[in-house]
């Protein structure tokens, strides 16, 4: 059987499980971004208690595993009689736990804005919240981007861990064709190539886009 | 604690100050910065403060911008407290919201600009009008193009400071204050990041706000010849102290004290 044949045969279930994988990174980034805003917000609060909430995630989210977590929310949560169903449950751990390490990039990049800007607009009279909204994270995100680059293709990654709860994603797809055929190097050959074009033709460069789109905004093309 | 009762609450009377300092101290840990400075900077008065590095000037600007908290003493602007608000008939110091509202009688300029960079000087200028002060963009645009072109940056009000040279960026960074219209203006050592061949385009904006406006305005400055040219009052501090204080004529022409001759010859030698 040559591998055009394979591709003929298995194509479909490929696309379907890519069109599942890009669905749960879609979702997963989302969900990373906000929680990574508001957690590193609440990690620079004033407030010891917004503050404690935002330690307690970011170290309990990135201290343990992906995959603990995973299993975690899928077979433990329900013992509590909270219950998602798989595909949820997936991108939300995906996105719980990389969100945790966005936490700390918008963390460092609020911080890393200088202290004349804080200064500026303090001197303007704005509210902390305007000066937060106008004046501090327009630069912060600048800052990001680039490590943010690195975090969604992490994301990107992480997904495939949903396969082991059963999302038919690309991953999961991939394992069902192997079970079936034994052709290992083609079953997971092209889950390897989706996952890379993936990542190197549309993250890579989206994310160079809105750096680029970015810093033209900064007035620093 | 300080006995906040020797404190006015407000500042009455025929000749309210339009800045007073009142028994102000700063400390920074067991040093202190300045000690029970009292000083009074009336409408439209034009004062410059000079002074080895050290000696607490920018302190007293960054203070009365309240970027600074005071360790005792009370600050009044146009009569009423800045640093401190009223609570059960005594001054207790001003939480964020009073402060907020209280320093926006105050405008500054940094020595470094400090521009928004992902903003264009335009809008530079109408940030503060549009998001503190509630103008429509259409009142805020007007209010900017006037001061912009007053400071002679009207042509290059589409930029973004990455593209201006640092005399622009002062310029710019002066309207942008200007435009919150401010009863008090301060400038820290304004012209101390220029190259020498810019600071005239930002010495004479500050000369123009003289002569055509009523401005109360405080300067820090090492250009002894320019704060000689404007001022009303210089004030030469030293250690956390008003050393001497007097019209620049007197000060420069035949100062009384010795550390402020000192301070002088050694400014005049490095000319």
């Amino acid at each position: 059987m040559s591998y055009l044949d394979f591709l003929a045969e298995h194509g479909g279930r490929y696309i379907d499980g890519t069109l599942i994988t890009a669905a749960q990174f879609l979702l997963a980034a989302v969900l990373a971004i906000l929680l990574a805003l508001i957690a590193g917000l609440m990690k620079l609060s004033a407030n010891p208690i917004a503050k404690g909430v935002a330690v307690t995630y970011i170290e309990f989210f990135r201290g343990t595993s992906l995959l603990v977590q995973l299993f975690w929310l899928f077979f433990v949560l329900p013992l509590f009689g909270i219950t998602f169903d798989k595909f949820t449950t997936g991108f939300i751990a995906v996105g719980l736990n990389l969100g945790a390490y966005g936490a700390e990039l918008v963390r460092g990049a609020i911080q890393s804005v200088p202290k004349g800007q804080w200064e500026a607009s303090y001197a303007l009279s704005m509210s902390p919240a305007t000066q937060m909204r106008r004046i501090i994270l327009p630069q912060a995100f600048v800052a990001m981007l680039p490590p943010w680059g690195n975090l969604i293709i992490e994301l990107l990654k992480g997904t495939a861990l949903v396969s082991l709860i059963a999302v038919s994603d690309l991953m999961f797809e991939a394992r069902q064709i192997n079970g079936s055929t034994y052709l290992s190097a083609q079953a997971f050959g092209t889950a390897l190539v989706i996952y890379y074009v993936f990542a190197r033709l549309l993250v890579t460069p989206f994310m160079r886009w809105l750096e680029r789109t970015m810093r033209r905004r900064m007035g620093r093309a | 604690m300080e006995d906040m009762s020797r404190y006015p609450l407000e500042l009455t009377g025929a000749d309210v100050p339009m800045v007073r300092f009142m028994n102000v101290t700063k400390r920074y840990g067991s040093l202190t910065v300045l000690d029970s400075l009292d000083l009074d900077v009336t409408e439209g008065e034009m004062v410059t403060i000079i002074g080895p590095s050290g000696s607490g000037k920018t302190t007293v600007l960054r203070m009365l911008m309240t970027l600074e908290t005071i360790n005792g003493g009370v600050i009044y602007v146009d009569g009423k407290p800045l640093t401190h608000m009223a609570k059960n008939g005594v001054l207790v110091p001003a939480d964020a919201k009073y402060l907020r509202r209280a320093r926006s009688s105050i405008g500054m300029c940094f020595q470094h600009f400090n521009l928004f960079p992902h903003m264009t000087a335009l809008q530079n200028c109408m940030e503060g009008p549009v998001q503190v002060l509630g103008l429509s963009k259409k009142e805020a645009r007007a209010r900017s193009e006037e001061l912009l072109e007053m400071v002679g940056m009207i042509d290059k009000k589409d930029q973004h400071p990455s593209r201006l040279s640092g005399g622009q960026q002062q310029r710019v960074a002066i309207a942008r204050a200007l435009a919150m219209r401010p009863k008090v203006m301060l400038f820290d050592e304004v012209t101390s990041a220029l190259d020498p061949e810019v600071i005239g385009e930002v010495t004479n904006v500050i000369r123009k706000l003289v002569s055509e406006h009523n401005l109360t305005m405080l300067m820090v400055t090492h250009q002894m010849g320019f704060a000689r040219d404007i001022s009303d009052r210089i004030c030469f501090f030293f250690a956390g102290k008003i050393e001497e204080q007097g019209p620049p004529d007197a000060l420069f022409g035949s100062p009384q004290r010795d550390r402020t001759k000192q301070f002088l010859s050694a400014v005049k030698e490095a000319d």
